[in-house]
């Protein structure tokens, strides 16, 4: 019998799949045997992970599939488990035993002075995950192409060890439409719905994923299926048209030409994307590109370089490291804040660790010799932050002076997230503005971005909200400075019309967007009054 | 640096700076594990000369070493190919892993 649960619309578009659960680790129990059983026990789990994580190294290259080599070569080492057969031994359930070795093994690692010895806690903490999976008969998190994951809550980890190539969906419990991992879904185009509370751990077999109403259809009939496979076509269609005039620049009805550019979290995003098609770069992520190179400057150097290479010509805007919030980095980023939003991020964690922002100032500095790179401040509240930036990028560039580095100092321009930033805007000394939708809102609207409860109100079309936008774009451009937008409403069809009469003549959106948010752009007329829309 | 015979021990010794920039950690752990397992000798390895000794094949007991760039890394080995291990050791550590 068919049934639906309703949800919030993360990512659009309709996936049909096999429900495939991921229950968090805190909700299960199992029952111990005879201190013989939970030694066998443990080591199954061990060699399952182990044998689980081959199998995904196996399809993956580069870094990802040498991380993946570290947690096997660890998991194979009988050291790691010495304490937990001994704890086994002594009469302890195999599950208590593995988790508390792991977890002095992980103390160990967080105690350390060195960054990159902190960094690796987090692959310890996946491997102590992977092995207790196993031992509750949870499994391996290996989803086959085309499934539907089910869960309470997702990490961007766990969604990007996910093939998507071949279709599949997401259906959370908990969530926002404008959480990190939904970002990462509509880039890929997935379906993605979010928000469809303690009800989702009753999803199982079958299930359509509606990212367009927001629900999840369970049991679907035969009527729906049809209607699901039907829209799904007409998607691919409309995808289609829209891709075949995406070279062609974005001009509305009215003849303004609106820029649009991309935003990416790493190389592999512009693997195989035309910069043709694009106005360069908007936003480059750092989080996930030097998070493992924090103090890397070679590699931070390499990574940067290939995306303006990549862009030929096309400006390239780098977010300098925007950790904090929702994107914790172990070892850098403060742990246990009562309100990680509205605490140590972004430029005010990076000010408080100049020896590591020069290593990304360095970098970005050297890139910039190739090609026109911009530095993006996120989080940005005073004037003196973007100064102080600007001292440190003096110094980092007198250094690659002084080392004979070939480098050009590049125009250091900000996020406008923080409402009391946006107001001041027209005071605010920075070579360019690039208004961060999804925070600034947030803020405005007083709506925490990861709480379902408060998403409606997290809403960029709040005319509060389109207000601020519009102070920003009309003060900010003041002398033919750049403004940009480069949240989630920048590629939002519903949002286009009402931005780009805010004032706003560029987007930057998700690669997989461009085509889409191009015919958005190509149906706005701005010389007719608002409301006539189709 | 060549491993020199040690007459009381019957252990082979060698030692090398770690130069690499991010010291003894995953990957260059998993790479001299992996070298040193090729090997029947039993080596050991060290960040000081008189130890704590750990096992050269054990990733996680080096991963506890937390060696760091620019401390010394020294080696014991015992066993037909010791010698042979030391010479192999120490210059993947030379060669920074071939990270670099």
């Amino acid at each position: 019998m068919e049934r639906a649960i309703s949800g919030l619309g993360a990512a659009a578009g309709v996936a049909v799949g096999a429900a495939w659960p991921i229950h968090p680790l805190s909700a299960v129990a199992r029952t111990a045997g005879s201190p013989g059983n939970e030694r066998t026990a443990l080591t199954d789990a061990i060699q399952a992970a182990a044998a689980a994580i081959n199998a995904l190294a196996a399809a993956q290259a580069g870094e990802a599939a040498e991380m993946l080599g570290f947690q096997v070569a660890m998991l194979e080492d009988e050291a790691l488990a010495e304490g937990a057969f001994a704890a086994i031994a002594a009469g302890m359930p195999a599950h208590q035993a593995w988790a508390a070795a792991l977890d002095a093994e992980i103390a160990g690692y967080l105690a350390a002075d060195d960054p990159h010895f902190r960094a690796r806690s987090s692959d310890l903490a996946d491997i102590r995950d992977r092995v207790l999976r196993h031992l509750f008969g949870l499994g391996a998190v290996a989803i086959r192409s085309g499934d539907v994951i089910v869960a309470e809550d997702l990490q961007p980890s766990q969604f990007l060890a996910v093939d998507w190539s071949k279709g599949g969906g997401v259906a959370l419990g908990a969530g926002s439409p404008t959480s990190h991992v939904a970002t990462l879904a509509r880039a890929r185009s997935v379906p993605m719905v979010v928000g469809l509370g303690p009800s989702w751990t009753t999803l199982s077999g079958i299930v359509a994923v509606d990212g367009d109403a927001g629900r999840v259809i369970i049991a679907p009939s035969a009527a729906t299926l049809a209607e699901t496979e039907q829209r799904s076509a007409a998607r691919k269609t409309a995808t289609r048209q829209a891709e075949h005039r995406r070279l062609e620049p974005a001009v509305t009805r009215d003849g303004t030409r609106i820029a649009v550019s991309i935003n990416v979290s790493g190389v592999e995003d512009i693997a195989g994307f035309a910069a043709e098609s694009c106005d360069g770069i908007g936003l480059a992520r750092t989080e996930f590109l030097a998070g493992d190179a924090l103090d890397d400057e070679e590699r931070q150097f390499g990574l940067y370089r290939a995306l303006v290479r990549w862009a030929d010509g096309r400006p390239v805007t780098i977010r300098t490291l925007d950790a904090g919030g929702d994107k914790p980095i172990p070892g850098y980023t403060v742990e246990d804040e009562s309100n990680p939003f509205l605490g140590l991020r972004g430029i005010r964690l990076s000010l408080r660790h100049p020896d590591r922002f020069g290593v990304q100032l360095r970098a970005l500095a050297r890139a910039a010799a190739d090609g026109p790179v911009r530095i993006m401040l996120p989080m940005v509240t005073r004037q003196d932050e973007i100064d102080a930036a600007g001292r440190l990028l003096d110094q980092a560039t007198a250094e690659l002076q002084a080392a004979g580095l070939a480098h050009a100092r590049p125009p250091l321009g900000i996020m406008v997230e923080v409402p009391a930033l946006a107001f001041a805007i027209g005071d605010i000394r920075a070579d360019f503005l690039s208004i961060g939708s999804n925070d600034l809102t947030q803020y405005a609207a007083a709506a925490a971005r990861d709480n379902p409860a408060v998403s409606a109100y997290a809403d960029t079309l709040h005319p509060g909200v389109l207000g601020l936008i519009a102070h920003v774009a009309r003060h900010g451009s003041a002398g033919g400075r750049s403004v940009s937008l480069c949240g989630d409403a920048g590629a939002d069809p519903r949002s286009i019309p009402a931005l780009l009469r805010a004032g706003l003549r560029s987007l930057s959106v998700p690669p997989g967007l461009v085509a889409a948010t191009k015919e958005a752009i190509r149906a706005v007329d701005l010389s007719e009054e608002r409301g006539h829309e189709p | 640096m060549k491993p020199e015979s040690e007459a009381m021990t019957l252990d082979l010794k060698a030692s090398v700076r770690l130069t690499n920039e991010v010291g003894l950690h995953a990957r260059p752990s998993v790479k001299l594990t992996q070298s040193a397992k090729r090997f029947r000798a039993r080596v050991e390895v060290a960040t000081a000369a008189d130890g704590p000794w750990v096992d050269a094949k054990s990733p996680v007991k080096i991963m506890r070493v937390k060696a760091l760039k620019g401390e010394t890394l020294h080696f014991r080995a015992s066993g037909t190919d010791a010698s042979q291990a030391l010479d192999a050791l120490v210059d993947l550590v030379q060669r920074k892993f071939g990270e670099e």
